[in-house]
């Protein structure tokens, strides 16, 4: 079974997310924002993580500069999930070694296609 | 067309009439089961005319005052669901096979039914990315109003993400208010016309390639019989089919067989039909 992290502020969002992810035989697990996120990374190495852009504490694309910057042999892959649908942002995003990005607001059929597009569904 | 809606209409029902016009349009069946699908497809039609009931309208189509409305009826019926490279699989093999069959030439390829234009386009990124430019893809559908959107290269934000990746959408797609339209150098491999696969002829010159997939499963089986003879009439010797996931030639057609080369795709049967493939 994969594994799937996902970082978001919103509760609403996990529950949602976390509803399409196991419907898709992912195991779970959350975080509410950047800093949390690696602590969760650090327990356990996710297969994906589901990343929102703005959080308190640590934001999307600081945990993901953290992440990519501390990996050794483990490069999980990461799918940007946001409601910041402009083109900078999801050229930034790439660049700062986002897999995939995901425009909010998304369904099952949009969340299976990317997890797909990077493998691991 | 309306006469046959109107022959079922007698004493049939709302129901009767508008599957028979479907039918009549498009040779595409509504089973028993799946008769469903008309009230769920046609409430945004009741709205925007302000009608009440599948009554109200099935009686304005069989007055026949508003010419428009036969076609807004069987745009709304038709299944138009489609996302970008729908079973990629299929399409990394098509970039292979296509690139062997056609050995550096110009590859003409028809995408029948090509509903809101993701099956065209992704086929177009595929064969640009490899760096082939002599090609040229034909796009056909039965739905003017499917065809309009395909033309357009316009897609909602949930239409783009499904299936591209977001590397394809920022290469060949610009952003315009919420929606993302394709760039004029993606739309440039791309030709539309309107064709209805069981009443008109396929479209002149011979093709290397046909997609035709989720098509057949909708029609009776005389009516893919013929389908797939004209599509065979429309291939280039040694040119290639591909049909659905759940769709096949076996036991349908003695015009195509399974490719030895190719999983999964069709190459026309040496005489289909009597028509030698020289």
């Amino acid at each position: 079974m994969k594994t799937c992290l996902v970082v978001d502020d919103s509760k609403v969002i996990r529950k949602v997310a976390r509803h399409i992810l196991e419907a898709l035989n992912f195991s779970v697990s959350e975080a509410g924002d950047g800093r949390e996120a690696l602590e969760r990374c650090r327990e356990a190495q996710p297969d994906v993580i589901l990343l929102d852009w703005n959080m308190p504490v640590m934001s999307g694309m600081d945990f993901l500069r953290a992440l990519r910057a501390s990996e050794g042999g483990w490069k999980p892959k990461v799918v940007f999930c946001t409601t910041e649908n402009g083109m900078a942002y999801i050229r930034a995003a790439i660049e700062a070694g986002a897999d995939e990005y995901v425009m909010k607001p998304f369904d099952r059929d949009t969340l299976e296609s990317k997890l797909q597009i990077v493998g691991v569904a | 067309m309306l006469s046959a809606a109107k022959a079922a209409g007698a004493g049939q029902g709302a129901t009767a009439v508008l599957a028979a016009l479907l039918e009549a349009r498009t040779g595409q069946q509504i089973a028993q089961d799946r008769a469903w699908r008309l009230d769920t497809a046609l409430k945004p039609l009741l709205r925007e005319r302000g009608m009440e009931s599948l009554d109200q309208l099935v009686r304005e189509l069989l007055l026949g005052q508003d010419h428009q409305l036969g076609d807004r009826i069987v745009d709304a019926l038709l299944n138009q669901e489609s996302s970008f490279f729908r079973d990629a699989p299929t399409f990394d093999l098509l970039g292979e096979a296509l690139g062997e069959i056609t050995a550096g030439r110009r590859a003409r390829i028809w995408s029948a039914g090509c509903s809101t234009g993701q099956e065209p386009l992704s086929l177009a990124m595929l064969l640009a990315e490899r760096g082939a430019d002599a090609f040229e893809i034909l796009a056909t559908d039965v739905s003017e109003g499917a065809l309009a959107r395909a033309k357009a290269g316009r897609f909602t934000q949930f239409e783009i993400q499904r299936g591209l990746p977001i590397r394809r959408m920022m290469r060949w797609f610009d952003a315009d208010g919420a929606d993302w339209v394709a760039k004029p150098e993606l739309m440039r491999y791309v030709s539309f016309r309107r064709i209805n696969m069981v009443a008109d002829q396929q479209p002149p010159g011979r093709f290397d390639l046909v997609m035709c997939r989720n098509l057949l499963m909708y029609l009776a089986a005389d009516q893919r019989q013929a389908v797939l003879g004209r599509i065979a009439a429309a291939l280039r010797p040694g040119g290639l089919l591909v049909l659905g996931a759940g769709e096949t030639v076996i036991g349908q057609t003695n015009a195509f067989a399974p490719s030895p080369r190719w999983r999964g795709l069709y190459e026309a049967a040496e005489r289909a039909g009597g028509r030698a493939a020289a």
